[in-house]
């Protein structure tokens, strides 16, 4: 059983070295207003979130990371560049596994630099890497901005390209998706009825609630633009399930990725940009040869990432959290920037988790 | 100690429920004055009727408080995450059928799917500046279920009745609500999702599996299953 004075202890040393490598200290308060963090994450997050409230503020939770008032505080005063530094108790509601614990200790570091993020990209891995060094981890990196570049750069209409893009943090409806605009699933019977159908076809029913005549007109619209719209070729829907697939070291990554680029050449800024993050890995001294690379890591759990995401895992305890993850996500400084975005990047540490890994090693 | 059986206070639920186990020989009876909450269960020894709102059940049954209880699925599954490891389904009754389904107004006549309702649910965010609301009173149930069908940009709004009528009071857009037979759904201008059905339910005779049993508890309730399923 790890002590609770240790776990502050060892957070109170990994927060030391973060600022030791640069980071101002920060300490967002423990009450969030609920609204931004469902405006964010959407329902979802009241499955993992505490919510109260009182009648002043209305509903508050407790926070859930810390990613989210780093960010809001550093877009609202930040000066640039900026690299911040935490330590504290994050809440999560465990509803289906009592054994995991619903409050614990998390030290982070992020990075807010639009000069080099490579570098910054390799920065916080490196760090977080020297952190966790001796203990049995295995690191897991992946780049969500490469399956967005293909997305965006498949032969298709701008609405299938924007459903799609919706969903790449849902790989289920995704997948669903990408079956349809391939031709690969039929239509349901209601909405071959509704395409066979001509001009305007609302006017009938009583109309009751907010959506308006004109929002069903304007689907209508284009549920008819969108049959008749071409099927997404074949070269690309393999190419891009190819890229899905990918799972390697670094460097057979690399190059199968430089193969599936030839259908899908979108990507190819994409891939430079993993070229030259991982040139910074190396010259901070990471193992990229041995170093895995999985190009749909990332999409079922970290909503807000949108380039970079890594996770360390403790190879001989599969049923534990990751200890340490992290990534890049510029387009979330965009969303709560109010006009405002700025390129970032970071992570969290687990301390209780380190201790108990260390403990199991001794 | 005896066997402790919860059932439903009031109103046909505790009609039917009585009828049911009068069907298999047990008398269940309300005693003492109408408004007096107690009760008596006569054709087998050692057990206790304790009356409660259907409501409570499935708690007090999870507390151990009760060992047998009467309410119906969906109020087990949207108050209990862990219901399949605290409870036991002794008997589904027959009764008190009613499938918690999505209902969306009946001019929207472009959405008939879950698929349908996501895409609506996007393009209603853009134009309105905010989610799509449900109304409801089972948030866990739906949202759970809207999460493992994908659907992304809506918001539940609490509903504790009459939640028909939130659509065209403009507070929901569309609603997730228990129904038997979908009569109010149509008076209210709504229309059912072709995959909107989030839970079948009905009423259900369930066993505490947290509940301390004594040797005699066991006895009784081994001569009440026996009954039951003849």
């Amino acid at each position: 059983m790890i002590k609770h004075s240790d776990t502050l202890a060892r957070a109170a040393r990994l927060r030391m070295n973060f600022e030791a490598a640069g980071a101002q200290v920060v300490d967002p308060p423990l009450l969030q207003p609920a609204g931004t963090l469902l405006d964010l994450y959407g329902e979802d997050i009241r499955a993992r979130a505490y919510v109260t409230s009182d009648a002043v503020r209305g509903e508050q939770m407790l926070r859930p990371d810390f990613t989210l008032p780093v960010v809001q505080m550093h877009m609202h005063e930040g000066a640039e560049p900026a690299r911040y530094t935490y330590s504290g108790e994050v809440f999560r509601r465990q509803e289906h596994d009592p054994e995991r614990n619903n409050e614990y200790i998390q030290v982070g570091y992020e990075i807010f630099d639009r000069d080099d993020p490579a570098g910054a990209d390799a920065e916080v891995f490196a760090l977080f890497a020297l952190q966790l060094r001796g203990l049995p981890l295995r690191a897991a990196t992946g780049d969500i901005g490469i399956l967005m570049a293909a997305v965006e750069g498949l032969d298709t209409t701008a609405v299938r390209k924007a459903a799609l893009m919706r969903h790449i943090w849902r790989p289920r409806r995704f997948r669903a998706l990408l079956d349809r605009y391939a031709g690969r699933t039929p239509l349901p019977e209601s909405r071959l009825k509704l395409l066979s159908s001509e001009g305007k076809l609302t006017g009938s029913a009583t109309v009751v609630g907010k959506r308006s005549e004109a929002d069903i007109d304007a689907r209508v619209d284009i549920l008819r633009a969108d049959a008749a719209a071409p099927a997404l070729a074949e070269n690309e829907i393999l190419a891009l399930e190819a890229l899905m697939a990918v799972r390697e070291t670094v460097p057979f990554a690399m190059e199968q990725m430089r193969d599936i680029a030839v259908d899908l050449p979108a990507i190819s800024p994409a891939l430079d940009r993993l070229d030259m993050r991982v040139a910074a890995l190396k010259a901070r001294g990471i193992d990229v040869d041995n170093l895995d690379f999985e190009a749909s890591y990332g999409r079922t759990s970290m909503e807000y990432y949108d380039g970079f995401v890594f996770g360390f895992y403790a190879e001989t305890r599969p049923d534990l959290p990751p200890i340490a993850s992290g990534g890049r996500y510029d387009a979330l400084t965009r969303q709560l920037g109010q006009g405002e975005e700025i390129p970032a990047v970071g992570g969290v540490l687990r301390p209780d988790l380190m201790l108990m890994l260390e403990e199991g090693q001794s | 100690m005896s066997l402790k059986l919860g059932v439903p206070s009031k109103g046909r639920l505790m009609e039917k429920t009585f009828d049911w186990f009068a069907k298999r020989g047990l008398t269940l009876a309300r005693t003492g004055s109408d408004r007096e909450y107690a009760a008596a269960i006569d054709g087998i020894e050692g057990m206790e009727l304790v009356l409660l709102s259907a409501g409570e059940i499935p708690r007090e049954l999870a507390a151990g408080r009760i060992h047998l209880g009467v309410t119906g699925t969906d109020l087990v599954q949207e108050k209990l995450p862990l219901w399949e490891q605290q409870l036991e389904e002794v008997q589904p009754m027959g009764f008190g059928h009613a499938d918690l389904i999505l209902a969306v107004p009946q001019c929207w006549i472009d959405v008939d799917t879950l698929d349908d309702l996501d895409a609506v649910a996007a393009s209603f965010r853009q134009a309105h500046g905010h989610r799509l609301r449900i109304a409801t009173k089972y948030h866990r149930l739906v949202r759970e279920f809207l999460t493992v069908s994908g659907v992304a940009d809506y918001q539940l709004v609490d509903s504790q009745g009459a939640t028909e009528g939130t659509v065209k009071n403009e507070t929901a857009e569309m609603v997730a609500d228990i129904t038997s037979t979908g009569e109010t759904l149509r008076a209210n201008h709504l229309k059912l999702l072709a995959d909107g059905l989030v839970l079948k339910s009905q009423a259900t005779l369930w066993r505490s599996r947290v509940a301390s049993y004594s040797e005699k508890d066991r006895e009784v309730l081994k001569a009440l299953t026996s009954l039951i399923h003849d």
